[in-house]
C-alpha cells in the first residue's frame, strides 16, 4: 500500500516536473523573446497576434488539451508510432501543452518589467540577440522564477490531461490526482482527502523550496 | 587613433511632439564636448539617437565614418545614463558584462574590471552587490563599466545630475583622466554650466530641436553669439 501510494507520488511529481522543466525551455526563451520584440519594434500585429494566442491559451481546458494529444498520439494519430499513449510521455506532452503558456505569459510580463534603462545600459554595452535575451532574463529571474513555480502548480495539480492521456492505469500512469478522482468515484471519500492532503504536502515543499530560491534572489 | 562624431540633419518625433528638428552637430575627434540646454531640448533623444538605442525619423550619425547602426557592440561607444541603471550581481560582474561579451578570458577580465573600479573610487567593493549601493557609487560603477571597455567615443547623459559634491568631483576627475589616457571623443549632455566649463573644451547650446551655436567653452560663455546662447548662459530661460 505504502509502496503504491509512494510510487503514485513519484510518478506525479516526475510527469509534473519533466512537464515543467520543458515547458520552461520552451517558455521562457519565448516570453523573453516576445518582450524584447514588443519593445524594440512596438505593437505590431504579428506580435499581438502572437501573444494573443499564448494568453488565450492560459485558460485552455486542460480536458481539451489531453483531448488534441489524445488525438496526436492515438494509434491513427500524427504520431501515433511513437507509442505514448497510455505513458508517462504522453502525460508529459499534454502537460506541456498546458504549462508552456503560461511560463510564457509570466515571463513575458515579468521581462517586460525589467527597466529599459538596464535593458539600454546592456544594449549601450553591445548586448543584442542571445546575449541580451539571457541577460534579460537573468534580471527578471524572480519573476521568472515565479513563472517556473506557477507552470509546476498547474502541473501537479492537473488531472483532465493526464486521465485522457495516461488512462489512470494501476502501476503505470496513475498520479495523484486521477487517483483522487478514483476514489472519489468509488465513494472512498477518506482516502481520497488523504491523498489530496499528501499532494498539498508535497507541492508545500516544492514551493518552500522555490520560495527560498527567490528569496535569496532578493536579498 | 580618435574618432569624430557627425551629427547631420537629425530629426524626431514622438507623436505629435516634435523633438529635434534637424539637427547638425560636429564633434571633432580627441575633443570633449559639453552639449547644454534646458530641459526638454532634446538633449537626452539627441545623445541616444548618437549611441544607437534610438533611431531617427530622418538624418544620419556618422561616427569615425561609421552610419548609423544598432547597438555599440563593434562601433566603439561607450554610453552612461542620468540615471544609474546597475544589473542584479556584483560591482566587478557589473563592470565585467561588456568585457565577457566580447569573449575576453577571466583573467584578464577579472584585471581589467578591477582597474576600472579603481578609477571611479571603487576599488574596495568589488564583490559589492550593486543594488545595494548608493546612487553616486552606483553612477560611478555605470562610468566604470562602459569606460572598461575603453570606447574611442563616450557619450555621457546628465551622469552626475542629482548627485553630491563628492560624487560630482570624483566622475568628473574620473571622466579628465579617462580622457587623457584615452584620446577619446566624449560628447556630455549637461544642463549644469559649471560642469561644462570645468571638463569641456567646446560646448553648444540646443535649443528648439536645433543647435543654435557651439564654440570653444571660453566664447561660448563668455561671448555667445547668439542671443538665445546668451540668454541661457546668463540664467534668462529663454522658454
Amino acid at each position: 500500500m505504502v509502496d503504491e501510494l509512494l510510487g503514485i507520488a513519484g510518478l506525479s511529481l516526475y510527469v509534473a516536473a519533466a512537464s515543467t522543466a520543458i515547458a520552461s525551455l520552451l517558455g521562457i526563451p519565448l516570453g523573453a523573446f516576445l518582450a524584447l520584440r514588443e519593445e524594440a519594434r512596438g505593437r505590431r500585429p504579428s506580435l499581438t497576434i502572437a501573444k494573443a494566442v499564448v494568453f488565450t491559451m492560459y485558460g485552455m481546458p486542460p480536458v481539451l488539451a489531453g483531448l488534441l494529444v489524445y488525438l496526436l498520439i492515438s494509434k491513427e494519430g500524427p504520431l501515433g508510432a511513437l507509442g505514448l499513449l497510455f505513458t508517462p510521455g504522453g502525460m508529459i506532452l499534454a502537460q506541456v501543452l498546458i504549462v508552456t503558456p503560461i511560463v510564457t505569459g509570466v515571463t513575458y510580463s515579468a521581462v517586460s518589467s525589467v527597466g529599459r534603462d538596464v535593458k539600454d545600459a546592456a544594449r549601450s554595452l553591445g548586448a543584442k540577440g542571445w546575449p541580451l535575451t539571457a541577460m534579460v532574463v537573468e534580471e527578471a529571474r524572480l519573476g521568472v522564477l515565479t513563472a517556473v513555480m506557477v507552470g509546476f502548480g498547474r502541473a501537479i495539480s492537473e488531472v483532465g490531461a493526464v486521465l485522457i492521456v495516461g488512462g489512470n492505469i494501476r502501476g503505470s500512469t496513475r498520479t495523484l490526482t486521477t487517483s483522487i478522482v478514483l476514489e472519489t468515484g468509488r465513494g472512498n471519500f477518506a482516502e481520497a482527502v488523504g491523498l489530496g492532503a499528501f499532494l498539498l504536502v508535497i507541492a508545500f515543499g516544492i514551493f518552500l523550496v522555490l520560495r527560498r530560491m527567490q528569496e535569496r534572489g532578493y536579498r | 587613433m580618435t574618432v569624430p562624431i557627425d551629427v547631420r540633419s537629425i530629426r524626431k518625433a514622438f507623436g505629435e511632439k516634435r523633438v529635434l528638428e534637424g539637427v547638425d552637430l560636429a564633434v571633432e575627434a580627441g575633443e570633449t564636448f559639453a552639449l547644454v540646454g534646458p530641459s526638454g531640448a532634446g538633449k537626452t533623444t539627441l545623445l541616444r539617437i548618437v549611441a544607437g538605442l534610438e533611431a531617427p525619423d530622418e538624418g544620419e550619425v556618422r561616427i569615425g565614418g561609421d552610419g548609423n547602426g544598432e547597438g555599440s557592440l563593434g562601433r566603439d561607444i561607450g554610453f552612461v545614463a542620468q540615471r544609474p541603471a546597475v544589473f542584479r550581481r556584483s560591482a566587478l560582474e557589473n563592470v565585467a558584462f561588456g568585457l565577457r561579451l566580447r569573449g575576453i578570458e577571466d583573467d584578464r577580465v577579472e584585471r581589467d574590471a578591477l582597474a576600472a573600479l579603481d578609477l571611479v573610487g571603487l576599488a574596495d567593493l568589488p564583490d559589492a552587490k550593486a543594488w545595494t549601493l548608493s546612487a553616486g557609487e552606483a553612477q560611478r560603477l555605470c562610468f566604470a563599466r562602459a569606460a572598461v571597455l575603453q570606447p574611442k567615443v563616450l557619450l555621457l547623459d546628465e551622469f552626475t545630475a542629482n548627485l553630491d559634491p563628492a560624487n560630482v568631483g570624483l566622475l568628473e576627475r574620473a571622466l579628465i583622466s579617462y580622457h587623457k589616457e584615452n584620446q577619446a571623443t566624449i560628447l556630455i549632455v549637461t544642463h549644469n554650466l559649471f560642469q561644462a566649463k570645468r571638463v569641456a573644451s567646446r560646448a553648444g547650446f540646443l535649443f528648439g530641436g536645433r543647435v543654435v551655436e557651439t564654440a570653444d567653452v571660453r566664447t561660448f560663455f563668455s561671448d555667445p553669439k547668439d542671443e538665445r546662447t546668451r540668454g541661457f548662459v546668463n540664467g534668462e530661460m529663454p522658454y
